[in-house]
């Protein structure tokens, strides 16, 4: 066993032991006189009556509780993570410690631009480098993540044909492996969702897309390499495609670390595209969030960004808000800007070794995949004897068929080995899926480790399946009831329902 | 070229893997990309070389020297944000790699932690605003107020229509209209009385029909005042069958009733003073929070984390709930496309909930109250100034509220105030210049715990001082 994770009896921080309250952090009483006087004007059916149901503890208490928290917790800096299409790779410290400063912490989004020059230099700096990777003219930073960003792009695909009289475009084509993000973004944005197979290699399926194209395309959305990981080879076919029905093509930029300074979604006729900077960008990922999702778009269509973008003009950054055709503001202030200073000293210290990143990922990629397939019971579903981008996807159909142990199984088997499970059951067109993802932050060893594990757990389904649909073992907690959990009738979303499982134990 | 942040970069170990690939180098796992749209020359980021860390650690100063920071007073700046402390043990615990580096617990065996810890944000909320569910968070407080006004369309069905006070954050404001902008619904924003600071019920009631599927409004709203019709306006909504959707400050609950207790039906808010920082604007969290009712439940957007027991049934355990309502199973018929969230923000405000106990959150309620009694109490004495600009004496305001001089401009007096130390804003033109012209030279101002009661003075004297220069 080369894991075992930290298992702590650690209550809610509502029923963590104590003899009697607990002096709380310190606030100071100076203007209690006029608190006093405050709360006396108040009317009563305003105020509140009864106090929060919040425990009362010591600065101690807190700490360790949550640190306990954390050993029962599980982050890049503790191994892999090769969830499929979320990018997984280490967070450099030097971007948390310079992000982290008070100019930009303790910036307050409405100070006046002559003070805040820095931190617009960045944002513009950043908006030209995204312009740059990704082929395309203008960029917005205000999404605070990639699902915002589709939408974004969607809400500016739907202005776009409104303005010139072309309402009745109120489809959007999506393939049937692209990310659950696009066809909800498209849908948010009032569009009707069509959805399109893809060809036995991996590819879009270019019959099923004419077939699909008509006068009401608005647009299609796509990712490139797709979520197979395969680089779509007709792109440029595609793309003339749905050009010649009016339609824009939109990149989802989730699976950008794929082609990464080598190809770019501009060159390639893609009109808009979002990326996600919490993935191709290194910022880390919190327990899922925030992340940071820009928008970038050809120049046509610059005037329908939402506002504001950042400026340069005579010797001053300027925030501009006077964009004529603009689909609005997403968000409130200018983005996630945090997550943004870490992505430029990501880019900074990289420079023009940004393609080494997508080299290395993908290298990885092929190497794990050559060695996995070899293994019993595993199976390529599309595009065989094709190499891979930025990840790859295996089917345990044959292993599941033969020994009853499926891709769920098999996920909370490598949880045992101290490695995070990949996407599982994803995309849907691949039964019994892994879809796994190394990113070029993975050593060879730890790559070596992971193939090692399922070569493990393989044997280990056909000898003993039973055990290890027993697994995880090694983490804090077995195997949870999920049943359980998504009851009406045993559900507890918040402390208040918590009656419901504690009497029970 | 090799680069230490990728391991495998390095030509032995690169050596290694291209022999066993079989290929004679990379680029031949890129042949399927078309030579023309290869790259050809390198893409022009960064600085023209990759930087060490001490380079970075240079330039990077030296960029951010350009902005100011308010340190010593704090910024009296508001708006929605405002300057708050963030204790230490939040700061640092957020920065653990465990927290910080780990992804969405899909696994949820191998995430307890961040399981756990959002479960007690989602709690810890409930109790704050006197919820049943809240959600493990959204981006931030106007993509939340966005997600609940779409989520009300969907749980009123076939209703054409939301009302949005006009005291409601502009921004806000401005952010659901784009969030509803291809729904072909109408947002009506009834305006507010400047004499009474909020919007007058009686004018809400002529607004609200059937048609109407929500009712939304902001306590305290974004001129700092706290409505003391609130239970009118929930009233008006559920009389016209609508929801009502209250988004409020967690900082001014410990004090105010919270939403939960008025009968809202969606509360809605966001965590930036709770332990957050000003951050330019973001990354905050927002959440939606609602009672146990089937038909919210069932619409409601984003993550949430439940208790459940393991499989054995012996112990207690965390888990992603609900999640057939999400994209990545429900895809286009999903809630919400929402898929990153905010988690570690909601990490860092439970923790931040959880040190301060209802004892502390009580008492800084009370410590930002009794600072803007004291604000209100000084400013109103001081000739030419006009406090607060929107609303009355009787006002009851929370944190923020707004000045107007009626000598010299607002800009000038703000001018000044920087020149000495202080920063105040923002104006109120910036958001009211067309809509409400006798808002033109006004501000606001907000206190919190971090300004003592020199800088409090300090800000008055040089506003005095100003004003009796004559502006």
């Amino acid at each position: 066993m080369v894991f075992r994770q930290s298992k702590w009896m650690e209550p809610l921080v509502f029923e963590i032991p104590k003899r009697g309250d607990r002096e709380t952090f310190l606030i100071d009483e100076e203007f209690s006189e006029y608190s006093s006087t405050y709360l006396s004007k108040v009317p009563k059916e305003l105020l509140r009556n009864k106090d929060p149901n919040i425990p009362n503890l010591s600065e101690v208490d807190v700490v360790r509780h949550y640190t306990r928290l954390a050993h029962m917790s599980y982050g890049i800096d503790l191994g892999p993570v090769p969830l499929g299409s979320c990018t997984m790779k280490y967070n450099p410290r030097i971007c948390e410690e310079l992000a982290s400063v008070d100019e930009v912490t303790s910036l307050h989004p409405y100070q006046d631009e002559d003070e805040i020059q820095g931190i617009l230099e960045i944002m513009y700096l950043m908006q030209k480098w995204l312009a740059e990777l990704t082929g395309m003219d203008v960029c917005c930073l205000q999404p605070p993540a990639g699902a915002s960003g589709e939408f974004v792009g969607a809400l500016m695909i739907r202005k776009y044909h409104l303005d010139k009289g072309l309402g009745y475009k109120d489809e959007m084509i999506v393939p049937d492996n692209a990310h659950g993000s696009n066809p909800a973004s498209a849908a948010m944005a009032g569009f009707k969702v069509i959805t399109i197979p893809s060809s036995e290699d991996g590819n879009v399926d270019v019959d099923a897309l004419k077939a699909a194209l008509s006068d009401r395309t608005a647009g299609m959305m796509l990712t490139n390499p797709n979520t197979l990981g395969l680089f779509e080879e007709n792109i440029v076919e595609i793309a003339n495609l749905v050009h010649s029905k009016g339609a824009l093509l939109y990149y989802d930029g989730a699976n950008l670390n794929g082609m990464l300074g080598i190809a770019r979604p501009g060159d390639m006729g893609f009109d808009i595209v979002h990326l996600n900077l919490h993935k191709t960008f290194s910022t880390p990922h919190g327990g899922g969030g925030p992340g940071g999702g820009a928008v970038c778009v050809k120049e046509f269509l610059r005037d329908y960004l939402p506002v504001p973008i950042v400026e340069y003009r005579r010797g001053k950054y300027v925030l501009n808000y006077e964009l004529p055709k603009s689909i609005g503001r997403v968000s409130w202030y200018y983005g996630n800007v945090v997550p943004i200073v870490k992505a430029f000293i990501y880019l900074s210290m990289l420079g023009p070794l940004i393609s080494e990143v997508c080299k290395v990922a993908v290298l990885n990629t092929n190497y794990l995949m050559s060695k996995i397939i070899k293994l019993k019971g595993i199976d390529l579903t599309y595009g065989v004897g094709r190499w891979r981008k930025h990840e790859f996807v295996i089917s345990f159909e044959a292993l599941h068929r033969e020994t009853g142990v499926n891709a769920e199984d098999v996920a909370k088997a490598l949880l045992d080995e101290g490695i995070h499970a990949p996407t599982i059951y994803f995309p849907l067109i691949v039964p019994e899926a892994h879809m796994i993802e190394l990113t070029e932050t993975e050593p060879v060893e730890e790559i070596d480790r992971v193939l090692k594990a399922y070569e493990r757990i393989v044997k280990e389904a056909y000898k003993n399946p039973k055990s290890v649909k027993n697994r995880p073992r090694n983490t804090s907690v077995g195997r949870l009831d999920v049943f359980r959990a998504n009851h009406p009738r045993t559900l507890v979303p918040t402390y208040r329902f918590f009656n419901r499982i504690k009497n029970l134990k | 070229m090799p680069h230490y942040w990728v391991p495998n970069s390095s030509k032995e170990i690169l050596k290694y893997l291209i022999n066993e690939l079989n290929i004679e180098n990379i680029d031949e796992l890129f042949r399927d990309i078309p030579n023309e749209l290869r790259v050809k020359n390198n893409v022009n980021v960064g600085f023209g070389k990759p930087l060490t860390e001490y380079e970075v650690k240079r330039l990077f100063y030296r960029i951010v020297s350009k902005n100011r920071v308010y340190k010593d007073p704090p910024p009296f700046l508001g708006g929605g944000f405002c300057y708050h402390h963030v204790p230490s043990v939040v700061k640092y615990i957020i920065e653990r790699g465990e927290f910080l580096t780990s992804y969405t617990p899909y696994q949820a065996e191998i995430n307890q932690g961040v399981l756990q810890a959002l479960f007690e944000f989602q709690s810890l909320i409930a109790e704050l605003y006197d919820v049943d569910v809240v959600n493990a968070s959204m981006y931030n407080g106007s993509t939340a107020v966005a997600e609940a006004i779409r989520m009300a369309l969907r749980v009123k069905k076939g209703r054409s229509k939301v009302v949005v006070l006009g005291d409601s954050h502009p921004e806000v404001i401005e952010t659901v209209r784009t969030w509803v902008s291809t729904l072909g619904i109408k947002v009506i924003t009834p305006k507010f009385r400047i004499d009474k600071g909020f919007v007058d019920s009686e004018e809400l009631k002529n607004l609200v029909d059937r048609e109407v599927a929500a009712v939304y409004f902001e306590y305290p709203n974004f001129f700092g005042v706290v409505s003391n019709e609130i239970k009118d306006y929930v009233e008006i909504a559920h009389e016209a069958g609508a929801l009502a959707i209250a988004y409020s400050n967690p900082i001014a609950l410990p004090i105010l009733k919270p939403p939960g207790s008025f009968g809202v039906d969606i509360a809605v808010g966001d965590v930036q003073p709770l332990g957050i920082g000003l951050n330019f604007g973001g990354p905050t969290a927002g959440f939606i929070g609602i009672p146990y009712r089937r038909e919210l439940l069932r619409q409601l957007p984003g993550r949430l984390v439940g208790a459940t027991l393991t499989e054995d049934g012996k112990e207690i355990g965390y888990t992603l709930i609900l999640q057939t309502r999400e994209q990545h199973i429900r895809r286009e018929r999903a809630t919400s496309n929402i898929t990153t969230n905010s988690a570690l923000m909601a990490i860092a405000a439970a923790i931040y909930m959880s040190l301060l106990g209802r004892k502390g959150l009580r008492k800084l309620a009370e410590a930002i109250a009794g600072r803007t009694e004291y604000l209100i109490s000084r400013l109103s004495k001081v000739p030419n100034l006009n406090v607060p600009a929107v609303g009355s004496r009787d006002s009851i305001l929370f944190r923020e509220l707004t000045v107007g001089v009626t000598r010299g401009s607002i800009a000038k007096l703000r001018e000044y105030l920087r020149s000495k130390g202080y920063a105040i804003g923002p104006e109120l033109s910036r958001f009211y210049r067309d809509s409400e012209p006798k808002l033109s030279n006004c501000s606001l101002v907000c206190v919190t715990e971090a300004h003592s009661k020199e800088d409090i003075d300090g800000l008055i004297n040089s506003i005095k001082e100003f004003l009796s220069k004559g502006g």
